[in-house]
Order: structure tokens, then C-alpha cells, then sequence
């Protein structure tokens, strides 16, 4: 309308054309960053299934999943070692992270005055954040020798006829690598856990107080029921990170190729076998077995993490509504 | 035990058994499972105390001029000049290529995409946090050192970034969705295009926020390990500048140190971790006190 | 002001491709809503308005909530279609120029037509100054540092805010009282230069004092610009307006324009029972 343009200063300045091109530009490049990461995991996927192709073929899915020999000589490469050593890792982990995480989620969100659940919860959450090979070395000169020399000895000298816990103590084992691994994930199962527990409305506890409950029965009756879901995600949520766990296992786990036979035996983690033996892989048919392992470690802990983000959502959503 | 058991307090009659039934031993059950939850958090915290202090001790006696200035000689003396250097190359990359990448594929998903786009896209990127750091060490290793026939600082700096990104990405995404909508139609109504109005108000309005998702991140890239064993590998040798060759960190210098039959080689490994220790713990802790002290300002929770 | 045709509710429409002969320059800004609907998804949340809102008046829009007001007035920057779902039938025309044609972008809208919201929002982290410079250096529509400090003591000053603030623009704009933020809000808008402020309920946060200094600001600025008001308090609508429209709620739910006129007559002798009823406080 260039009549009216310039005619009229107003109708002139509505006419102004406003440049699109930066708005799009912008949202291209931000929209190209955020695709990157999506990128980046298709690429991991792909490379991983590209490269270790060779081996599946060579031994077929389920022949390298439960073949139990990593033995370079004879190239043959089973993963079942590393597979079971990372769910009996992971496993044992667990079996401590979860009584203790949840109980200490319970007091820092429903028994500690607030002036002390603040820092607390500061401090649990510090330990998610010491570097893995940090703990892996206070592991390896401080814990390992600790454990043999105590709980080990005692306890294999004291079950000796016990399958799984006999055998002679050595320190570097499973043993020592669980617990290292109980340590490091324990904070995000009190932290995730904690903040699905102070989710929940405060009238839901109130009620039952007031009919005389305890504070312990009221968590027990009201609370824990409410956020079995949520904390449930919170601990498939520690168990992925258990699984991918990488230095503070390779560095106290032993590092032996088998299944391991007890407790205090050694073994190695899909996760501490690749960051062993990767740099000193004998050629292209250990690399590719080792990306295999990686695709492995990749598709486990992603069926874990999606169930644990199911739970976690459903029930902050659950204690949302 | 008989009255804990009781699952809904619906009734008059259940109501009446529970008043009724407040019995000392129904008190000391409340005192010791209270009890039991606080000694719970002690026993979680044992570690961090005793690894804190370990580290600081063992430590100590090893961080001298030597130690700072000169790269690994033998088993009897030497420092680690090449991890330190290393780091300080490693790190500060990684950073200007995932800091931009992850603010920007952040603002994507807050500001800019569908609700639809964005579910898919921070469906992947929380995949991608959640990934096991090795799994990015390997597809680095398969992406960067297998085509190029080499361990290469580049590309450790390209895993540290693939690691980085989806955190810093999901953070600014969360520190964006606190700014208040009212602020988002304030700039729109002024007349400023979306990128503007992204840029110069939203980005600064929770500046903090995305400032402190990155340093969480560099915390987290500072201290992986595992990534850059099959990548950067590491180094004997002080790189400066050659990205296309292994270079040396602190991470992977403690791992390689701590393998080594030498106590000065391990005393070195536990000053390397006490310099690393401090830097994440350090980062880790102001960033928090600072969000907490801004969170409790009464700002949006 | 001529009130016989300040303002004609239900105008016959006209259509929008007759382009008006170029109006005298006091008549210049009409302000005229063509059987506006305003939709979220498939719900009408205000249906076929028509009026006409001549150039720097106040207009008021009351009557009872969920009527759409609201609504209106962010139809007229085109910040209504930045809700999902959320559209229009029929136009807004300025000056002639139909807001919604395909050659209009609504960001020059936005820019041109100014809006105050019911909580001040000044930018967080932003101090004082750079709040109210904030619109002119994005849109550059002034250039150079000293020009851009004179602009924004100009609009500070016009929302007589500058005495209070001269001395700390440094200090960030949340510092500020309720009130105090309202009229920084104002200057933000003010200093892009905009022909039309919309405010939709700008004293609804605010105190008795903070308010009465808002409506005396807009008295003045009304010589300036054409001011469109949204308010639920009908005695400020009475004070401050010279032209009231009262909206109801019509048929499923959907607001719309029951009548409008001088404000006077809307609050003393309104054409309409339902006017009436609200105005004397029988409902609503």
C-alpha cells in the first residue's frame, strides 16, 4: 500500500514489514543444538551396532550374550562374565543403597527439623558428586585393605562352609565394589526419594495424626503406601547408574574375566571391562566384541532408566493431581 | 503391632482402637525407627567424611612446587604438570562447545518447540544424561580415534561435550520454565521478535540458573574418567596446544597412578585427587548455596 | 470531546477493502473492532463486537468476569493468538489499516500498540533503566546512548515515576514497590513510542494510593495516546474514562458488548436494563 504510506506516518509504521529471517535463524540453530543430542544418541546407537555387528554375527546374539569365555587366543568373546558381574555389582549395591536411601529420604523429609534436613540433604547430595575415580582410589588404598582384613576374614572364616561366601579374602572383589558402588548411589535414591515424599499434600498425614497415629505409623499407613511408585523409580533409578558405574569398579572389582563364584571373588563389569581392555585390545575382533559390550551396557541401562522415568513421572503426576 | 496395621483411617470404630490403643510400646517404635532413619543419614554420610579426610591427609604431603611444575619423571619423584595442564586445556573446550549447545538446545525445548517436538526430544536428551559416561567414551572412540588412527585430546574434548550437553540442555530448559509467563508476554508485547524477547529477556532473567547448570556440568565433565581413557587416553608427556594427540588429565592420572607398584606415584594419585576433589566440591557447594539462597528469596517455589 | 460520535456501538460493518480517505491528522488513530470473535479452540470466549474508539481517549471496558474483556483488548495487539488453540473472526482496524491483513506483522502491532497487564511485570535482573530502555534498543527505534537516557528519563518522566526513581535507575526494576513497578511498566511501554495503551486491569495489585496515582497518570496520558482500560472497579471506570463499554455474558458462555457510550451516560441513564442492573450493583 504505498499510497496510503505516504500519506499517513501511522499507517505507515502498521505496514513496516518486522524481518522474519533472525527469528528463524535463531530457531534453526536452536533447534539444530537440540537435535544434536538427539543425534548423538542415534549415532551411539549406530556406530555401536555398526561395529560390533561382526562379532553378533560371528557368535549370534545369544551365543555372545551367555558365552562365558573372554579369551583372546582363541578369539572367542562371551559377554555372560561381564553381564553377570555387572547385574551382581548393581544387585548387592542395591541391597544396601535401598533400606539405608529410603530411610534416610524419610528423615531428611519427614523427621528433621528443617534447619538440619537443609544442609543434610546439601551434604547426601555432594557424595553424587565426588568424581567416580576419587572414590575408586579411596577404594582401592583405603577400603579394600580395611574390608579384607574385617568383614571378609570374619565372614569367611566364620561361614567357611557357606557356598558364595567362602574362599580366601583378597579385598579387591565384588564385595568391595558393591559397596563402593552403595555409596555412590545411594544420594539419588534419598534425593529423588525426598523430593516424591515432600510431593505428597501435607492434609494426607495430618488426618491420621490426628487420630492419635504416630509419626512412624502415619509414614508407614500413609506415606510410603502413597509414594511406594515414586521411590520404586528412585531405586531403578540408582540401579542404572549402578550399572553404568565405570572407575570405582574397575579399580577395586579385581578385573577377572568369569563369572564370579562367590562374594569375595574377583570379576570385572561390562562398564570396568571396556576401560581395562579397550586401550590394550588385541585387534579389530576384541574391539568390536568390546563395542558389543557397549551396546549391551547401552540397552540395559535404557530399558532400566525408561521404567525408572515411568515410575518417577506417574508419580510426581499422581501427587500433583 | 496390631494398630499399625491398620491401612485407612475410615471408620469410627478404627478410629476409636487407634486412640484407644496408644500403648508405650507403640511410642518406642515411633522413637527407634525415628532413630533408625537419622542413624541412616549418619551411616550415608560416614563415607564422605572419611573419603574427604583421607584424601586431605594422604595428600598433603605431596603437593609441593614439584608437584605443580613438572610432569611425571619416575617412580621416585615428579609431578603432574601434564594432568593439570591437561585438564586446563580439556576442560575450558569441552565447555565453549557444550555451553552454547546446551543453552541453545534448551531455549529449543522451553521456548521453541511444539509440546509434541519437545517430548521427543527431552524424551533423548534425558536418555543421553542417564547414559553411562563409558558408552560416550566408546561411540567417541568409534567416531574420532578409529577414522583418524589415534588417541586425540579432541576427542575427549568431543566426549566431555557429549556429556555435558544434555545436562546444561535439561537445566536451562527447567531454569526457563520458572521465568514467569507474565515476563514472556511482557517482552512479546513490547514488540520484540521471539529471539529477542529469548535473548534479552529470558536468558538474563534466570541467568543465574543457566550460569549454575553449567557449572554443575563443567563439575561433572571435570571428574569423568572412563570416557577419556578411550579417547584422550592420556599422556606421560606435557601437551600443550596438540589436540590431535593423547594429552593427560587429572582423572586419568589418578586412575594410572593408582595402579602403579610406587608410593610416590600413589601419594601424587591422592594429591591429583585432592586438587580435583576441591575444584568439584567447590563448584558443587557455591552454586548451591547461592540457588538455595535464591530459591528461599521466595522466587517461584 | 464530541460525544455523538465518540463512539457508535454495533457500527455497521464495513468492508475491510475500502480504503478510507485519509483522515485529519486529531482524527488520525481510530481505533475501530469489526464483529470481533475471539475463539480458544472451539469455545467463543466473546462474540461479534463491534465499536469504534476514537484517538487519544480513555476507554473503559467493566462488566461482570469470564465476559471477555480481557480477551478484547489482547485481540486488539494480537497477543490473543499467542495462547495455543487461540484465534479470531473478524478484524481490528487502526487509522484504516486492518491489524489482522495478511501485509501486517504482528510484532509491528505490538509495537504500535502498547499494553499494561493486570501484575506489573517488570523484567527480573533488569534495573530501572534498562527495563525502560529495554524496547527502544531492541527495536532500535532510537539510536545512540544519550538519546536512549534521554528517551527513558521522556517516559519516565510521563509515567511520573522519574522523582522517585532519578537517583537509583541502577537498581533492579523488582526493587520497587507494587505501584511504583505498575508505572515502570508503563514507561516501558510509553518508550517504544506506541499509539494506543491497553491496560488490562493495571490497579487490580495494587493499594488505594498506588491506584489513585495510576489513574491520575493516565488522565494525562490520555493527551498522548489512545488508552483502552480494563477494569472490574466500575467507580474507577467512572473516573477515568470519558467512553465506557459494558460487556455480559451472552449465550453459551460467550461474552459480549451490551452497550457503549459516554461514561456519564452509561452510569446515569444506560440504554440497556442489563447496563443498569450491573451498574447499580444488582449483580455482577
Amino acid at each position: 500500500m504505498p499510497t496510503t504510506m505516504t500519506l499517513l506516518p501511522l499507517r505507515d509504521r502498521l505496514a513496516q514489514p518486522v524481518a522474519r529471517v533472525p527469528d528463524r535463524t535463531f530457531g534453526i540453530i536452536a533447534g539444530g543444538a537440540a537435535l544434536l543430542t538427539m543425534a548423538a544418541l542415534l549415532g551411539i546407537a549406530v556406530l555401536l551396532g555398526i561395529n560390533s555387528a561382526d562379532t553378533f554375527r560371528h557368535f549370534g546374539v545369544l551365543g555372545f550374550v551367555l558365552g562365558t569365555a573372554w579369551d583372546v587366543g582363541s578369539a572367542a568373546f562371551g559377554a555372560l562374565p561381564f553381564i553377570a558381574g555387572t547385574m551382581i555389582t548393581a544387585g548387592l549395591a542395591m541391597l544396601i543403597a535401598v533400606p539405608v536411601g529410603v530411610l534416610s529420604a524419610l528423615y531428611l523429609a519427614e523427621f528433621a527439623p528443617r534447619w538440619l534436613a537443609t544442609p543434610l540433604v546439601m551434604l547426601v547430595e555432594l557424595i553424587a558428586a565426588i568424581p567416580s575415580v576419587v572414590i575408586g582410589l579411596w577404594g582401592l588404598v583405603v577400603l579394600t585393605p580395611l574390608v579384607r582384613d574385617t568383614v571378609e576374614t570374619w565372614v569367611s572364616t566364620t561361614f567357611s562352609g557357606v557356598p558364595f561366601l567362602a574362599g580366601a579374602p583378597v579385598g579387591s572383589d565384588v564385595f568391595t565394589a558393591s559397596l563402593l558402588l552403595a555409596i555412590m548411589v545411594t544420594p539419588t535414591i534419598v534425593a529423588v526419594s525426598r523430593e516424591v515424599i515432600l510431593a505428597l499434600p501435607a492434609n494426607y498425614r495430618e488426618a491420621y495424626i490426628g487420630l492419635g497415629a504416630t509419626r512412624w505409623e502415619t509414614v508407614v499407613t500413609v506415606v510410603l503406601p502413597s509414594v511406594r511408585a515414586g521411590v520404586l523409580g528412585a531405586c531403578i533409578l540408582a540401579l542404572g547408574r549402578a550399572m553404568g558405574e565405570t572407575m570405582a569398579v574397575t579399580m577395586t572389582i579385581g578385573n577377572a574375566d568369569r563369572v564370579p563364584t562367590g562374594l569375595f571373588d574377583q570379576g570385572q563389569t561390562i562398564a570396568s571391562k571396556i576401560a581395562t581392555s579397550f586401550v590394550e585390545a588385541s585387534g579389530p575382533e576384541e574391539v568390536g566384541a568390546l563395542l558389543g559390550l557397549g551396546l549391551i551396557l547401552m540397552v540395559m541401562t535404557l530399558a532400566v532408566g525408561i521404567v525408572a522415568r515411568l515410575l518417577v513421572g506417574r508419580s510426581r503426576a499422581a501427587a500433583a493431581s | 503391632m496390631s494398630a499399625v496395621a491398620v491401612p485407612a483411617p475410615a471408620t469410627v470404630g478404627r478410629v476409636a482402637r487407634l486412640v484407644l490403643t496408644r500403648t508405650p510400646r507403640r511410642t518406642l517404635t515411633d522413637r527407634v525407627m525415628r532413630g533408625l532413619t537419622g542413624v541412616a543419614t549418619v551411616f550415608i554420610l560416614i563415607p564422605l567424611v572419611a573419603l574427604v579426610g583421607y584424601v586431605t591427609v594422604n595428600a598433603l604431603p605431596w603437593i609441593d612446587l614439584e608437584f605443580l611444575t613438572s610432569g611425571p619423571v619416575d617412580f621416585t619423584r615428579g609431578g603432574a604438570l601434564n594432568a593439570i595442564l591437561g585438564s586446563l586445556q580439556l576442560i575450558p573446550l569441552a565447555t565453549l562447545i557444550a555451553a552454547p549447545l546446551g543453552i541453545l538446545g534448551g531455549v529449543f525445548l522451553a521456548e521453541i518447540a511444539s509440546p509434541r517436538l519437545a517430548n521427543v526430544i527431552r524424551f533423548g536428551t534425558d536418555v543421553m544424561v542417564g547414559l553411562p559416561s563409558v558408552v560416550v567414551g566408546v561411540f567417541c572412540y568409534a567416531l574420532l580415534v578409529v577414522p583418524f588412527h589415534g588417541y586425540s585430546a579432541i576427542a575427549g574434548v568431543v566426549a566431555l561435550a557429549v556429556i555435558m550437553v544434555p545436562i546444561i540442555a535439561r537445566n536451562t530448559e527447567e531454569i526457563l520454565r520458572l521465568v514467569p509467563a507474565s515476563v514472556r508476554e511482557g517482552a512479546l508485547a513490547l514488540g520484540m521478535p521471539r529471539w529477542r524477547v529469548i535473548l534479552t529477556v529470558l536468558v538474563r532473567a534466570g541467568l543465574g540458573g543457566l550460569v549454575t547448570g553449567v557449572v554443575l556440568a563443567v563439575a561433572r565433565g571435570a571428574g569423568e574418567t572412563a570416557p577419556l581413557l578411550i579417547t584422550a587416553l592420556g599422556s606421560r608427556l606435557v601437551n600443550v596446544g596438540h589436540l590431535n594427540e593423547p594429552m593427560d588429565t587429572l582423572p586419568t592420572f589418578i586412575y594410572t597412578n593408582s595402579g602403579q607398584p610406587s608410593p610416590v606415584l600413589i601419594g601424587q594419585a591422592w594429591a591429583a585427587a585432592l586438587i580435583l576433589l576441591l575444584f568439584v566440591l567447590a563448584a558443587n557447594i557455591v552454586v548451591r548455596v547461592l540457588t538455595g539462597r535464591r530459591s528461599s528469596g521466595g522466587n517461584n517455589r | 470531546m464530541t460525544t455523538d460520535n465518540a463512539l457508535v456501538a454495533d457500527a455497521s460493518p464495513v468492508a475491510k477493502t475500502v480504503a478510507k480517505p485519509a483522515a485529519k491528522p486529531d482524527g488520525e488513530g481510530v481505533l475501530e473492532l469489526r464483529n470481533l470473535t475471539a475463539w480458544y479452540g472451539s469455545f467463543a470466549a466473546v462474540r461479534d463486537v463491534s465499536l469504534r474508539i476514537p484517538p487519544r481517549t480513555v476507554t473503559a471496558f467493566i462488566g461482570p468476569s469470564g465476559c471477555g474483556k480481557s480477551t478484547i483488548i489482547r485481540t486488539i495487539n494480537r497477543m490473543h493468538e499467542t495462547l495455543p488453540g487461540a484465534r479470531i473472526d473478524g478484524g481490528v482496524e487502526l487509522d484504516g489499516v486492518d491489524l489482522y491483513g495478511s501485509q501486517v506483522d504482528p510484532v509491528q502491532v505490538r509495537r504500535i500498540v502498547g499494553m499494561v497487564f493486570q501484575k506489573p511485570n517488570p523484567f527480573p535482573a533488569m534495573s530501572i533503566f534498562d527495563n525502560v530502555a529495554s524496547g527502544p534498543r531492541v527495536l532500535k527505534t532510537i539510536k545512540g546512548k544519550a538519546e536512549i537516557e534521554e528517551a527513558v528519563e521522556r517516559s519516565l518522566r510521563r509515567a511520573a515515576l522519574w522523582d522517585e526513581v532519578k537517583d537509583k535507575l541502577k537498581k533492579p526494576g523488582t526493587s520497587l514497590s507494587g505501584g511504583q513497578q505498575q508505572r515502570l511498566c508503563i514507561a516501558r511501554a510509553i518508550a517504544v513510542e506506541p499509539e494506543v495503551v491497553l491496560m488490562d486491569e493495571p490497579c487490580s495489585a495494587l493499594d488505594p494510593i498506588a491506584t489513585l496515582r495510576i489513574e491520575e497518570l493516565i488522565s494525562e496520558l490520555q493527551k498522548t495516546y489512545t488508552i483502552v482500560i480494563v477494569t472490574h472497579n466500575m467507580q474507577q471506570a467512572s473516573r477515568v474514562s470519558s467512553t465506557t463499554a459494558f460487556f455480559s455474558l451472552g449465550e453459551e458462555r460467550a461474552g459480549r458488548l451490551i452497550e457503549a457510550g459516554p461514561t456519564n451516560e452509561i452510569f446515569t441513564s444506560p440504554r440497556e436494563q442489563l447496563t443498569e442492573d450491573y451498574v447499580s450493583g444488582r449483580f455482577g
